[in-house]
C-alpha cells in the first residue's frame, strides 16, 4: 500500500477507535447519572442512612469516604514517593531490584478481598484497631502502594538524564537533584497517578468491608475533638464509605427505596470523583508552574 | 591535623543530605517489601495448609473439576478441584486484555501523536473518571445492560465468560490506556523528528519508531490491566454466573478464582478445610500473576530497543 | 518540595498523635461492644443497636456483617463480643459449640422464588427437590410455560443455602449451578432471567419475583410459627460463655417485647417469642 494512503487509513482507524471509546464511556457515565441524579437532593446528601425505612440519605457515608481517602493518601503518598525514588534513582540493576519490582506488581494483582482479610486479621484483630477508619486507611494503603510506587518510578524515569546531569554538574547531590530537578519535572505524571490511585480508593469496597466496617454510626458534626467517639474526626470509629454502602444496600438492603438510594449514591460517587479529578488537575498544574519556574 | 585537611575530610552538607535522602527512600522501599513479604507469608501459610494439613493432593486440586469442599467424593477425599475457576480466570483475563489492547493503544496514539489537545481535554479526564467508578456499579450495569443484551443475541442465560469479558474490558481500559499514554509520551522527541526527517509519514513514524520504542511500557500497561482483571471480584461475580462448572462455551455460566473466593470467604470458618481451600485459590492467584509477570518481562526484554 | 515533605510529615505526625491519644481515650468515653457475622441478621441488630444507643447515652454498639462463618470463628476466638449466625454452631464443623451460648433472637422463613413469567405458583416438595437435583429441567413439566429452568444457588456455606438444603433436599447435593452470595443479587437475577428459580428470606420477596407455595402451604409468617411451612431457621446471636455487662443488657433488650413485637416484625423477621414450636440443632421439632 502507498504509505500516504496507509497513513490516511491508520489515522481514520485511530479516530474511529477513540470515537468508540468516547461513546462507551459517555454512555456509561450517562447511564449512571441519568439513573441517579433525579434522586439527589440536599436531604439525600446530608441526612444519615436508614437501615430499613425509605428516605435514608448518605451524609455520613459521604464524609467517611472523603476522610478515609485523605488519610489513606496521607499515609501512602510519602511512602510511595520514597520507594519510587529509590527504585528509579538509587536501585542497582540486579536480581534483587528485579525481585522487588516483580513482587510489587504481583501485590497489585491481589484481589482486594484478600487485602481486606489481611487487614482484618492484622490491623483489626492483631493491632486491636477494631473496625475503624484507621484499619481501613491502612488496608487501602496496602492496596494502593504498588500502583502509586510504580507510577512514581515511571514518571521519574521519564525525566531525561540530561536534567539529572545538569543538576549534578551544578554540584548538587543526587538527593537534591531528585528533589529540586527531577520531581518537579515529573510532577504531572505523579499527580495523574495519584488521581488514579485516589479514584480507586474512593470506589473500593471489598477491602473495606472487613476493615473500616459496614456500619456508619451517626456523627455529631459539632464535635471536632478526635478523641470523642461521635466526632467525625475520630479515626477509631467504624466508617462505612459510599462504595461500601452501595454494595451493602445492593446485597442485603431491605429499604423499600434501595434501588433509588443505590443509583443516587453511585451518581454522587461519580460526581465526587469528577470534582476531585478536576481540582487535583488544576492544583497540579499550578504547582507545576510554580516549581519549574515556567 | 591541619585545618585544610580537616575541612576536606569533613562531610559536606550535601553529602549528609544525600545520605539522609537515600536512607529515607530505602526505608520506604523496605516498608513496601515488608508488606509484600507479610502478605505472601500470610496467604501462603493459609493456602498451603490445604495440602499439608488437610492432605489434599496438589495435582487433583489443579486438575479436578468438581468444587464442593464440604462434601467428600467416592474415595472419601474432599471435592476440591479448582480447574473450572482456573479456566474461567484465564479466559476472562486473556479475552478482555485482547479486546482492550487495540483500543487502549489506539486511544493512546490518538492522545499523544494525533490530537494532543482533544486527547488531554476530553479523553484523559473521562478515562481517569472511569477508574473511580466502584466495581459494584460496573457489576450492576453489567447485570442490567450487558447480560440481557447477550441473552438476546446469543441465547442462554446471558451469564458467562462473554459478559465477564465485556465488563472487564471497560474496567481495565482506563488502566491500560493511561499507562500506554505514559509510555508513548516517554519516547524522546528526537526519535520522531529523525523519522519524519527521513521522509516517513506520520503513521510510518508511529508504527515503526514510536510504538517500537514504547513497547516495554505498553506491555507493562497490559500486565497491569490483566492484573486488575485477574484480581477483580465483585463486578465479575455479578455477571459471570458464578457456577463452578467448566465453561462449555462463552455464554454458559462459569466462575473465576476471585468470584468463588469472595463469595465463600465470609461463610466459612477460619482454619477449616473449606476456608483453607479458598486461601489456596488466593495463593494460586498470586502464583499465576507471578508467572504472567515473568512472561511479560521476558517479552518486554526481547522487544526493547537497544539503547 | 521540602515544604511539601515537611507538611506531609507534620500532618502525619499530628494524625498519629491524635490516633494514639484517642486510642487510649475511646474506651473511657463509654462502654462499647462489637457484634459480627451473618449479613441476614445484621440489619436487625444494627437497627436495635441504634435504638438502644438513643435510649442509653454513652454506649456504643458496633455491628458488622461478614457472614455466619466469620461470626462464628470470631466469637470462638473471643475477638468480638457477639457472633451472629444463621446456623446452629453445631452445624458448622470446626466450631466448638459447647463453649458458646446461643441466643435465638428471631426466625426467618425462606421461600422459593421464581421469575414471574414461568407460570407456576405451587409445587410439591418432591418437585422442588427434583428441580434442584436437576431431574426437572423445564417449567412445562410442572404445567408452566415452555422455558428451561435456570437454577440460582446461594454461595456454598451460606446459612440460607444450608437451611434450604436441609429441609428441601434432605442432605442431597444439588447440581452445580450459578451461585450468588447475596440476597439482593439473587432477587435481581431471578427477577430478570426467564425461567430462573432460587430462594430468599420472606422479607426480600417483592413484586419483581414470584414466591412459590409448597404442597399448597403458602410462605407466610403464620405458617412458619406452626411449622406448617418447614423451611425456616433461627437467627442466632452467640456469646462466648454467659454474656456479661453491656452484652447481657443488649441481648435482653433485643428479647424484650417492644423490640420483638415492633422492630423485629417491622423489618420482616418473625419474632422468636411468637413461635409455637421449638426446633433443636438436629432438626427435631417439639411443641412449646
Amino acid at each position: 500500500m502507498n504509505p500516504k494512503i496507509a497513513d490516511k487509513v491508520a489515522t481514520t482507524v485511530l479516530y474511529i477507535i477513540s470515537g468508540i471509546i468516547i461513546i462507551i464511556l459517555a454512555s456509561l457515565l450517562g447511564y449512571i447519572l441519568f439513573q441517579g441524579v433525579p434522586h439527589i437532593s440536599w436531604h439525600f446528601l446530608t441526612s444519615p442512612a436508614q437501615s430499613f425505612e425509605a428516605g435514608g440519605g448518605i451524609g455520613v457515608q459521604l464524609f467517611n469516604s472523603f476522610y478515609l481517602l485523605v488519610l489513606a493518601m496521607l499515609i501512602s503518598t510519602p511512602i510511595s514517593l520514597g520507594a519510587g525514588i529509590y527504585l528509579s534513582e538509587y536501585a542497582k540493576k540486579n536480581w534483587l531490584t528485579d525481585a522487588i519490582r516483580t513482587s510489587i506488581e504481583i501485590l497489585s494483582s491481589l484481589p482486594s478481598v484478600v487485602v481486606g482479610l489481611f487487614g482484618f486479621l492484622i490491623f483489626v484483630l492483631q493491632f486491636k484497631f477494631g473496625f475503624s477508619i484507621l484499619s481501613g486507611a491502612l488496608a487501602l494503603t496496602v492496596f494502593n502502594l504498588p500502583l502509586l510506587t510504580r507510577n512514581v518510578e515511571d514518571s521519574l524515569r521519564g525525566v531525561s538524564d540530561e536534567q539529572r546531569e545538569a543538576g549534578l554538574a551544578l554540584g548538587l547531590s543526587r538527593w537534591e537533584t531528585v528533589l529540586h530537578v527531577v520531581i518537579p519535572e515529573a510532577l504531572p505524571g505523579i499527580i495523574t497517578g495519584m488521581i488514579l490511585g485516589a479514584g480507586r480508593v474512593f470506589g473500593e469496597a471489598a477491602a473495606l468491608i472487613y476493615t473500616a466496617g459496614q456500619s456508619a454510626p451517626a456523627l455529631d458534626f459539632t464535635n471536632w475533638n478526635p478523641a470523642n467517639i461521635a466526632s467525625p474526626l475520630n479515626p477509631f470509629r467504624p466508617a462505612e464509605t459510599l462504595a461500601v454502602h452501595i454494595w451493602k444496600i445492593n446485597s442485603e438492603g431491605i429499604q423499600p427505596d434501595a434501588v433509588a438510594v443505590s443509583a443516587g449514591a453511585s451518581a454522587v460517587l461519580v460526581i465526587a470523583v469528577l470534582i476531585f479529578n478536576l481540582s487535583a488537575r488544576y492544583f497540579g498544574n499550578r504547582l507545576f508552574k510554580k516549581m519549574t519556574a515556567a | 591535623m591541619d585545618p585544610i585537611r580537616e575541612a576536606m575530610l569533613k562531610k559536606s552538607h550535601s553529602a549528609k543530605l544525600e545520605r539522609r535522602g537515600k536512607t529515607i527512600s530505602l526505608v520506604c522501599i523496605s516498608l513496601i517489601v515488608i508488606v509484600v513479604v507479610a502478605i505472601f507469608f500470610f496467604v501462603a501459610s493459609k493456602g498451603l495448609a490445604t495440602f499439608f494439613q488437610n492432605k489434599i493432593n496438589l495435582w487433583s486440586f489443579l486438575t479436578k473439576s468438581v468444587w464442593n469442599p464440604s462434601m467428600k467424593d467416592a474415595h472419601g477425599n474432599p471435592e476440591v478441584g479448582a480447574l473450572p475457576m482456573i479456566v474461567g480466570s484465564f479466559g476472562v483475563t486473556f479475552l478482555s486484555a485482547i479486546i482492550a489492547t487495540p483500543f487502549a493503544v489506539g486511544a493512546g496514539i490518538f492522545m499523544t501523536e494525533i490530537s494532543r489537545k482533544w486527547g488531554q481535554k476530553i479523553l484523559q479526564p473521562v478515562i481517569e473518571l472511569l477508574v473511580g467508578i466502584p466495581s459494584v456499579v460496573y457489576g450492576f450495569i453489567g447485570l442490567s445492560v450487558v447480560v440481557p443484551f447477550i441473552r438476546h443475541i446469543f441465547g442462554g442465560t446471558g451469564f458467562g465468560i462473554l459478559a465477564g469479558t465485556f465488563v472487564l474490558f471497560v474496567m481495565i481500559l482506563p488502566t491500560v490506556t493511561s499507562m500506554t499514554v505514559d509510555a508513548l509520551k516517554a519516547v524522546p522527541r528526537h526519535y520522531r523528528e529523525a523519522s519524519l526527517a527521513l521522509g516517513a509519514t506520520r503513521w510510518q513514524t508511529i508504527y515503526r519508531v514510536v510504538l517500537r520504542a514504547a513497547i516495554p511500557g505498553i506491555l507493562t500497561g497490559i500486565v497491569f490491566g490483566m492484573a486488575r482483571a485477574f484480581g477483580e471480584a465483585l463486578a465479575v461475580q455479578m455477571v459471570i454466573g458464578n457456577a463452578a462448572l467448566l465453561p462449555k462455551n462463552l455464554v454458559s455460566p462459569a466462575s473465576t478464582l476471585t468470584s468463588v473466593l469472595t463469595s465463600g470467604i465470609g461463610n466459612t470458618v477460619m482454619g477449616s478445610l473449606e476456608n483453607n481451600a479458598l486461601w489456596s485459590l488466593a495463593l494460586l492467584l498470586l502464583l499465576m500473576s507471578l508467572a504472567f509477570n515473568l512472561l511479560i518481562r521476558w517479552i518486554g526484554k526481547k522487544g526493547e530497543l537497544n539503547k | 518540595m521540602k515544604k511539601i515533605v515537611t507538611l506531609f510529615t507534620i500532618m502525619l505526625l499530628a494524625f498519629m498523635a491524635s490516633a494514639c491519644g484517642s486510642g487510649s481515650n475511646s474506651k473511657q468515653s463509654g462502654e462499647s461492644i462489637t457484634a459480627v457475622g451473618s449479613s441476614a441478621l445484621q440489619p436487625l441488630v444494627e437497627a436495635a443497636g441504634e435504638q438502644y444507643q438513643t435510649e442509653h447515652l454513652g454506649v456504643f454498639i458496633n455491628v458488622q456483617g461478614g457472614g455466619s462463618g466469620t461470626g462464628l470463628s470470631q466469637i470462638q476466638q473471643g475477638a468480638v463480643d457477639i457472633g451472629n449466625s444463621d446456623l446452629f454452631a453445631e452445624e458448622k464443623p470446626d466450631i466448638n459449640a459447647k463453649a458458646l451460648v446461643d441466643h435465638k433472637v428471631a426466625v426467618v422463613g425462606i421461600a422459593p422464588i421464581v421469575n414471574p413469567s414461568v407460570g407456576v405458583k405451587n409445587v410439591t416438595m418432591t418437585q422442588l427437590q427434583q428441580i434442584f437435583l436437576g431431574q426437572i429441567t423445564n417449567w412445562k413439566q410442572l404445567g408452566g410455560k415452555n422455558v428451561p429452568i435456570v437454577l440460582v444457588n446461594r454461595a456454598q456455606g451460606s446459612g440460607t443455602r444450608a437451611t434450604f438444603e436441609k429441609w428441601v433436599l434432605q442432605g442431597k447435593q444439588p447440581i452445580a449451578a450459578q451461585e450468588q452470595d447475596s440476597t439482593g443479587m439473587v432477587r435481581q437475577i431471578v427477577g430478570s432471567t426467564p425461567g430462573a428459580i432460587s430462594y430468599v428470606a420472606f422479607s426480600y420477596i417483592n413484586k419483581t419475583v414470584q414466591s412459590l407455595s409448597v404442597d399448597g402451604v403458602a410462605p407466610t409468617d403464620a405458617n412458619v410459627t406452626t411449622n406448617r411451612w418447614r423451611i425456616w431457621s433461627y437467627e442466632h446471636m452467640y456469646t462466648k460463655g454467659q454474656p456479661r455487662g453491656l452484652t447481657k443488657r443488649f441481648l435482653a433488650y433485643i428479647m424484650s417485647s417492644p423490640i420483638q413485637k415492633k422492630l423485629v416484625q417491622k423489618m420482616g423477621y418473625i419474632p422468636v417469642t411468637q413461635m409455637k414450636v421449638v426446633r433443636d440443632a438436629s432438626g427435631r421439632v417439639s411443641k412449646e
